[in-house]
């Protein structure tokens, strides 16, 4: 009975932490390269989201189509919202960015809100999704094992772009160091649309086993994933890759814990008890579990 | 007034003794090129205020009394984001505390027994006169600012920006929890007359332009903007990067839980939502908006702004009328102009200077005075 319920423990940690190891890549790939927290992520999740709600409940297309166009989707958003409302401010300061990505999560989350209704939608989710397969004993809905075989893939074919490729070895120059990198001959543009091209694509991944976890879609809901994303990547480190992997499990790992051990009265603080270990993170240890190769001034 | 013709001579005053403090002091106040501005700006609100009294159009007053408000939360959010040059996320959280603090020590104990049963009974029993009240719940956001914030103030960069984020969120879910103290996610209402009037508004709006403006021209204020402008040059001169960061953001949080005080004695009713991401947006796009570098900068930036918005918020039943639903345009136009003037105008309406008599003689026909800008930061 024991080994069971350390099984469980063990099987939500894998799935919920692959989830928000997704969502904490998405975010750390364009942070890496532009340095950009891009408080928009979470509106790119949403997006992917509605349209998996309009292709599943209004169009008759096979399943895998319809994930298929969700996630080329996300990344067409990544792209198009790089080419509008990031290109104009390369080279501003970074406030001037975070600032307009902070104004394009507003714009968006409004115009959710107006075109298509400010309540929740009810996401139609493929059957396989919720049928329970039993795991060494173990009873637990087939997506939580089908998001820990997405992450495994997913993760395997990035580190081979990454490694292998010459975008991804450009990629991972201008993530240590831009201006040389640039020097280096490596296209700007091109680089830096990859990126959001990647978070985009990420996003759309993360919006289909988010939507069918929660089963709806509503205006607001980008900003849960934006906080997880946040902290996974705070923990992890924030230049680094492989960190905000880590981080995402180190994340879910944390939130099951507390969600056992705080007592009842507390739990209502749960959000309050993560940012706290965010802030503390930040301020013994700003550069995460993993070190990244670029490196935040700190003063004092 | 007649300050503005000694600068000229204060070299021949630097004689004798005390006239050289007197003119020292007026030199520094440099009524010309810096202090004309507080004139200005309290001339133009105390003005507009007095002619809306006049009009005595309840709504008009209303809009007028709540763009007071909100003028005093944008002017401490310059305080601190505009001198050091840090995006301030966690403000909005002060605003917070000030709200439901000042709330908490100036209702009776009876109407507090009744609106919110679940309180402590020590807090119950507090009671303290509205001005009292008012200013304890400013020092309560400053106390709490004080405890947190020094090892924050080491951090800047991304880093620093996600870590205020991470406060904002720990205060809103404290505020949005706490039961005992807040009535939780529930509306805390406050019962009685709304004790934020129109003069009151003005009142303290008047002296807050006052204080922030002479906090930047202070040596404080003078090094905080050092540390904006270059880091190491700002340390290798001796400044205190984490001191001048401290007392900037104490500061900024006790005007910003002023300001939460008040708007909490306007609105009579308030939940922790009410000081979360909206607000945060629409402070910071009337700083930005407006230039953050400079207290005329928030100044007319809060005075677009809020027309703007009271504008397209008269605007959207009209729209709705016509079968369109428009709730939420609002913010949208607001995110648009906020972009627009990033990309176009960097450092917003003003430039980042600030509206003084020298500026204001530079744009007259025929009248050449040398003014100082500041240079525009990459």
């Amino acid at each position: 009975m024991r080994a069971e319920i350390l099984l469980e423990f063990f099987i939500n940690v894998l799935s919920m932490g692959s989830l928000y190891a997704l969502i904490a890549l998405g975010l750390v790939f364009v942070f890496g390269i532009c340095k950009l927290i891009n408080y928009a992520y979470g509106e790119f999740i949403t997006a992917s989201a509605y349209l998996l709600y309009f292709l599943g409940a209004y169009t008759d297309l096979p399943w895998p189509v319809v994930f298929g166009i969700c996630i080329l989707a996300g990344a067409a958003i990544g792209v198009l919202s790089e080419w509008i409302a990031f290109r104009p401010f390369r080279g501003r300061s970074l406030d001037a960015l975070l600032v307009t990505s902070f104004a394009i999560s507003v714009i968006l989350q409004r115009a959710f809100q107006l075109g298509i209704s400010p309540r929740s939608k009810a996401v139609p989710v493929p059957d396989f999704f919720n049928m329970n397969v039993q795991l060494f004993g173990v009873i637990t809905p087939l997506r939580n094992c089908l998001i820990i075989a997405v992450t495994v893939v997913l993760l395997v074919a990035l580190v081979l772009i990454m490694k292998y490729t010459p975008l991804g070895v450009a990629m991972r120059g201008a993530s240590e160091n831009f201006i040389t990198a640039r020097l280096m001959g490596v296209p700007a543009n091109l680089v830096i649309a990859a990126a959001f091209c990647i978070s985009g694509f990420l996003a759309g991944v993360v919006s289909i086993f988010w939507s069918s976890r929660t089963g709806s879609v509503e205006p607001l809901m980008g900003a849960a994933p934006l906080l997880i994303g946040f902290i996974a990547v705070v923990i992890g480190g924030m230049n680094s890759l492989p960190g905000s992997v880590v981080g995402g499990f180190v994340y879910a790992f944390i939130a099951n814990i507390l969600s056992l051990t705080l007592p009842t009265a507390l739990l209502s603080y749960r959000d309050a008890f993560m940012f706290v270990i965010v802030i503390a993170f930040l301020v013994l240890k700003p550069e995460g579990l993993i070190r990244g190769n670029y490196q935040e001034e700190r003063v004092g | 007034m007649s300050a503005s013709n000694l600068p000229k001579n204060s070299a021949s005053a630097q004689g004798n003794g005390k006239q050289t403090a007197a003119a020292g002091l007026l030199e520094r106040l440099d009524f010309t090129r810096k202090s004309s501005t507080v004139v200005f700006l309290i001339a133009i609100l105390t003005l507009v205020g007095a002619f809306i009294w006049w009009l005595n159009i309840p709504f008009i007053e209303d809009i007028f009394t709540s763009g007071t408000i909100t003028l005093i939360m944008v002017l401490g959010f310059q305080l601190y984001m505009g001198n050091s040059g840090i995006l301030n996320w966690s403000y909005v959280g002060y605003v917070g505390i000030g709200a439901f603090a000042s709330a908490i020590f100036s209702m009776t104990p009876a109407v507090k027994a009744m609106q919110i049963p679940a309180m402590y009974p020590f807090l119950v029993n507090l009671h303290l006169p509205f001005p009292l009240a008012l200013l304890s719940g400013a020092l309560t956001a400053m106390l709490v600012a004080a405890i947190v914030a020094w090892p924050l103030m080491r951090l800047s960069d991304a880093v620093g920006g996600i870590t205020q984020f991470a406060l904002l969120i720990v205060i809103n879910v404290m505020l949005s929890q706490w039961a005992e103290v807040t009535n939780g996610p529930r509306t805390f209402t406050l019962g009685g007359a709304r004790l934020t009037t129109l003069w009151v508004a003005l009142g303290v709006a008047v002296l807050v332009i006052i204080w922030v403006f002479y906090f930047k021209e202070s040596s404080l204020g003078l090094k905080l903007r050092a540390t904006r402008d270059d880091r190491y040059a700002a340390r290798s001169s001796g400044v205190n990067l984490v001191a001048v960061r401290y007392f900037g953001y104490v500061t900024s949080a006790f005007i910003g839980g002023l300001a939460g005080g008040l708007y909490s004695h306007y609105i009579l009713s308030i939940t922790a939502s009410s000081f979360y991401m909206s607000e945060l947006f629409l402070v910071l796009s009337m700083l930005v908006i407006g230039g953050s570098m400079s207290v005329s900068g928030a100044f007319f930036g809060t005075f677009l702004v809020t027309l703007v918005r009271q504008g397209l918020r008269q605007l959207e039943p009209l729209l709705a009328k016509g079968g369109i639903e428009a709730s939420g345009t609002t913010e949208i136009v607001v995110a648009i102009m906020m972009i627009v003037f990033l990309i176009w105008r960097a450092n917003g309406i003003t430039g980042g200077g600030e509206l003084s008599w020298a500026s204001v003689q530079h744009h007259l026909p025929g009248k050449k005075a040398r003014i100082q800008k500041p240079k525009e930061k990459e």
